[in-house]
Parts: structure tokens; C-alpha cells; sequence
């Protein structure tokens, strides 16, 4: 029996895999390039323009006219290669993809079938199978029924798009939950844009991924009959359509049915994976080399151009936080693969601030206190925090100047009212830390009166009684006093 | 000769309408091809390259530098149905 998931089969999103079953998933990532003009023409690429005003004969497929490849494109194209550690042909040519869409003027994509640019290489614990250069469709906007069609839908084509230069990247099938995708993706995310060859915005299309997804048995070598899953435009939906095709297959194959190769449409909004294209209409292509362009032949200028551009990668990039900075591994790759707390982290680092903080110190207040406090997902360079600002925060935390809770309080203030001078905030708003003088001594004095039963049961040994003392101190203090120096005192004044 | 099947089945996935009276001399002319492709694979070509162009050019690639595009009513003006803003089709989903 054999079952496709026409019917919208709704996804048991939140089920686990049972272990009998493991998900076996491959990516396919397309890329916009940030190129100036187009893969084949000159038109120059379009950002929200009016609609069909980035267009000429190549990009609407007109009769007569002829393709040239984009020089950049290309150099991207090598610069990701680079960056992948792929094989990269000396000599790759472009196929025609022949299938008829009204996205499509030419009735064929110019695509790379096979000799694509680069081949293998890997990111992560992610092997590449290949990276192709191709052109992106137009952009269909559905109308509905009216316009000069009489009775009938209508759909308007908009061209600007048409010709966009891709690359498609596409892994081997190495990924095994739909968490494992969303976290590669946004490595290979954060790659892509450290080498600057796109805007990487999944929700503004500039990155596009695919599924294959399939399911097997635990322990088994052969691959299972795989799904393809379109239109998961952010890593959530990513995740969560995967999740829910892997739970679909799971369930039929249970049952003693067979999962149908198809292509899957997924529903954010209903979380339903429905079937693109019924079996008949299964996609024969027919390839065959482009006339109307010539091989590309990569030289060594060429190369060594790409090879002068490649900037440091997060791959490397954390592992140089561990070695120079001496952060732990979690707490590097977290910095290395959000680049832009990386940069943040750097550039607080390089502020030169007295008394300095440590690293790892600094590291954890930029991914957590600072970027906490931020909208998701946000530049801290763009926040009210200067990264000098909070490098003086951190030192001053770390001088026990100002007591961790204190310093919170003037992030809070840094955050919404910006300054150069977290200790200026300390002044004005009376948070510097108690030292641990008379002042300090009277407020613990005072806290084991108010507190005197839990006084006692510390001084008979239980130590976990010294909590509401601590807290009353921290209460009176408005947190300024160093959580240690409490400690000490309260066990000096009982005599312990 | 190849088969009547075959012929409709290419004909489809190219957007051909044919008429009865030509599916057999279509049949025929494309057999005739994939004779002669045949006969070409008699020869033992191991070790040669497939010749996917026939100029020895490579490498010819355009700056990226833009270029005027077509003006939008140009752009639009041969096209069977248009709108407001750009061209007009069927619904692919209809």
C-alpha cells in the first residue's frame, strides 16, 4: 500500500521519533547572490521596485537574445566553494532544465547539471555533495479571479526577479533531527555572510531551503524513500516541517505502508505538508549543455582572487576564541556562529577598558546579559550599548567594584538610556559595591537579628539556612554588596 | 521505429499538440535521430571527452556592471494580456 500525504496529513508536531526509527535528512540551499546585475544579463538586481522594470531581452527570454555569465557570480560561486572545502572545476558548463511555468520566459532554467562548479566538502559534522550556479524564476502574484481573462484565475508575472544569479548548495544526507538542520543552517548562514556573497534573509527569500527527508529503520544502511519539502521560509519552519513530514512517514510506515517519493508543500500556517505535484506529472527535465554559453574556465588569477577575499570563517573563527581567548567551547562557537556578538565581543575586548575584564567574563555578558535583554536575533552593535561601555561594566564587576546584581541594574539603565560611562550610573544612581567595611558589617549585623532563627540552624550546621540572611543583606543593599563578602561576614559574626 | 506512446509522452512534456495524421511521421523522423546516435555509439570512444560545445572558447564572462533595462510599457507592450503591472497568465494553480 502505498500513501502520499494528499490529503494535508497533519503533522504530530511535538511526537518524538520512536527509536525503532531514524530520520535520515539532506538540505538544499538556495542562495541569492549579492551581485549588482543579473546571472546572465546586466539588468541591474531589484529590491521591492515596480514590478517588471528590472527587465531586457536575455532576462524575458526573448528570441535572438544571448546569455553571457555574470564574472561575479562566479567569483562567489569559487568563494563558497573555498569556504566549503569543495573540489572546484577547472572546468564546470551550464545545462539547460527544460520545464514549462510562466516563471520561466525561456521554458528552461539555465542551471549546472553535470559539471558544476564545485563538488564535495563539508561544514561542520555536514558533507557538501555539490555547488551549482543557476537563475532564479520570476515571481508569480496570484490575482484571483478577474483581470482581462475572462472567468478564469489570473496571475500576474513580475520579471524583476527573473535572472537573479543563485547558488544552490546541496549536502549530502548526513542530518538526523530537524533541530541538527535548523543549527547547520544557520552555521552555513553565518558563513555565507561572513564571506559576503548574499543578504541571507530566509524570511526575504535571499535564502531558500529544501528538505529531503526520509525515514529507516535504526541500525539500517539503506536509505528509506525520501520526501521533498519546499517553502520552510525560517529555521522554525524548518524545523517544524521536518518534524512533521518525519512523524508522517514514522506513522505509515508503522502501519506497513509505503511512503511515496513527492514533493511537499508546507503550510506554516496550518502546519500541513501538502502534495506539489501528483505522480504523473513527475519532473523529466531533459538536460542538456547550454549552446548559447561557453564553458567556464577557472584560472589561477581567478582562484587566487577568491582565495584574497575569503575572510575568517566561524568554523575557525571559534576555535581561535578558544586558543587566544580561552573561552570555553560552547560559550566560543555561540559567539562564532552569531558573528555579530563575535564582532561585538572584539570590539569590547579592544576598548581598552581599566580595570580590564576577562574574556570569558566579557563573553558571557554579551551572550547572555546584553543580548537577554536585546529583541532576538539583534545586533548588539546597534543597541544603546556601546561595546566600550559594557567592557567597563565588566571590569568593574570583575574588580568587585560593583556587585553582579548592581551591574544588572545599570545594563538595564545602559540599554534604555545608552552612555559611555557605566560607573558615572554607579555614582549617580549609588550602586557601587559595599566593600566590606563597618557599613557592610552593620546590615549583616542587622539581618542576622531580623533573621535570628536561621541564625541558629546555621551555626548548628546547616548551611543552606544562610539563604533569607543573604537575601535580607542584598534586600537592604539594593544588591550592591558582593554575594561572597556577605557570606564571609555572616560566618565571622556567628563565630563559625 | 519508436513508440506511438513515446512520441505523445515527449510531446506533452514539450507543449505539442499533435494531430493523429502526424504522429507517424514524427515517429518516424525521430527514429531516424536515434538511428544515427546509435550508430555513432558503435564507435569506441573511450577516453574522449563528451563534446558539449564545439568552439574551443572559455571563459568568457561579463563585468558586473548594469546595464539599461527595457523601459516597463516596452517591456510589456508584445505581451498578449498584461495589467496594471506586469504580465498576464493563466493561474498555473487553476
Amino acid at each position: 500500500m502505498s500513501e502520499n500525504a494528499d490529503a494535508g496529513a497533519k503533522g504530530a508536531s511535538d511526537g518524538a521519533v520512536p527509536a525503532a526509527w531514524e530520520p535520515v535528512i539532506g538540505l538544499e540551499i538556495h542562495v541569492q547572490l549579492a551581485t549588482a546585475t543579473k546571472m546572465f544579463c546586466g539588468c541591474e538586481l531589484s529590491f521591492g521596485e515596480r514590478p517588471n522594470t528590472h527587465t531586457c531581452a536575455v532576462c524575458l527570454g526573448l528570441p535572438g537574445s544571448l546569455p553571457v555569465a555574470n564574472a561575479r557570480a562566479v567569483h562567489f560561486g569559487l568563494m563558497i566553494g573555498l569556504a566549503l572545502g569543495s573540489e572546484l572545476a577547472p572546468r564546470s558548463i551550464f545545462h539547460r532544465k527544460n520545464y514549462f511555468y510562466p516563471d520561466l520566459p525561456k521554458g528552461y532554467q539555465i542551471s549546472q547539471y553535470e559539471e558544476p562548479l564545485c563538488r564535495g566538502g563539508r561544514l561542520g559534522d555536514v558533507r557538501i555533495h555539490r555547488v551549482h550556479l543557476e537563475e532564479d524564476a520570476a515571481k508569480l502574484i496570484h490575482v484571483g479571479a478577474s483581470g482581462r481573462i475572462h472567468g478564469s484565475d489570473a496571475s500576474v508575472v513580475d520579471f524583476n526577479r527573473g535572472g537573479t544569479p543563485l547558488a544552490e548548495i546541496v549536502t549530502e544526507p548526513d542530518l538526523r533531527s530537524p533541530e541538527q538542520c535548523s543549527e547547520w543552517l544557520k552555521l552555513l548562514r553565518t558563513t555565507l555572510r561572513q564571506l559576503g556573497v548574499s543578504d541571507v534573509n530566509m524570511e526575504e527569500g535571499s535564502l531558500r531551503c529544501d528538505a529531503n527527508v526520509s525515514v529507516r529503520p535504526a541500525g539500517a544502511r539503506e536509505l528509506g524513500t525520501k520526501a521533498e519539502l519546499k517553502n520552510m521560509n525560517s529555521f522554525r519552519y524548518l524545523e517544524r516541517g521536518i518534524r512533521a513530514e518525519i512523524a508522517r512517514q514514522v506513522e505509515v510506515l508503522q502501519r506497513g505502508g509505503e511512503v511515496v517519493q513527492e514533493t511537499l508543500h508546507y503550510d506554516p500556517a496550518s502546519d500541513r505538508l501538502t502534495s506539489l505535484r501528483s505522480k504523473e506529472e513527475a519532473h523529466d527535465y531533459r538536460y542538456f549543455p547550454e549552446p548559447d554559453l561557453i564553458p567556464v574556465a577557472i584560472d589561477e588569477r581567478m582562484l587566487a582572487r577568491a582565495r584574497a577575499e575569503l575572510p575568517e570563517l566561524p568554523a575557525a573563527r571559534a576555535e581561535r576564541f578558544q586558543r587566544q581567548l580561552g573561552l570555553s567551547r560552547e560559550s566560543a562557537q555561540l559567539l562564532a556562529f552569531r558573528a555579530e556578538l563575535g564582532d561585538y565581543l572584539e570590539a569590547a575586548l579592544a576598548a581598552g577598558a581599566e580595570p580590564e575584564p576577562p574574556p570569558q567574563a566579557l563573553a558571557n555578558w554579551v551572550s547572555g546579559e546584553l543580548a537577554g535583554r536585546l529583541d532576538e536575533g539583534a545586533d548588539p552593535a546597534s543597541s544603546r550599548v556601546t561595546a566600550a561601555a559594557l567592557a567597563a561594566l565588566v571590569g568593574l564587576v570583575s574588580a568587585k567594584r560593583v556587585s553582579v546584581g548592581a551591574a544588572r541594574q545599570v545594563l538595564d539603565k545602559l540599554v534604555t538610556e545608552g552612555g559611555e560611562d557605566p560607573a558615572a550610573i554607579i555614582e549617580r544612581e549609588g550602586l557601587a559595591a559595599l566593600d566590606g567595611g563597618e557599613e557592610l558589617a552593620a546590615v549583616v549585623a542587622a539581618a542576622l537579628d531580623a533573621n535570628a532563627d536561621a541564625a541558629e540552624r546555621v551555626r548548628a550546621g546547616n548551611e543552606k539556612a544562610i539563604g533569607p540572611i543573604i537575601g535580607t543583606v542584598m534586600r537592604e543593599t539594593k544588591g550592591r554588596a558582593d554575594g561572597g563578602e556577605v557570606r564571609r561576614l555572616v560566618r565571622e559574626q556567628l563565630g563559625i | 521505429m519508436i513508440e506511438r506512446s513515446e512520441v505523445l509522452a515527449v510531446a506533452r512534456l514539450a507543449r505539442l499538440e499533435l494531430s493523429e495524421e502526424e504522429l507517424e511521421p514524427m515517429a518516424r523522423e525521430l527514429s531516424t535521430v536515434l538511428d544515427h546516435i546509435a550508430t555513432i555509439r558503435q564507435l569506441d570512444l573511450t577516453g574522449v571527452a563528451p563534446t558539449s560545445h564545439v568552439v574551443d572558447v572559455t571563459g568568457a564572462l561579463r563585468p558586473d556592471e548594469p546595464r539599461p533595462c527595457l523601459p516597463r510599457e516596452v517591456a510589456l507592450a508584445q505581451a498578449p494580456a498584461v495589467s496594471a503591472d506586469g504580465f498576464l497568465v493563466p493561474s498555473p494553480q487553476a
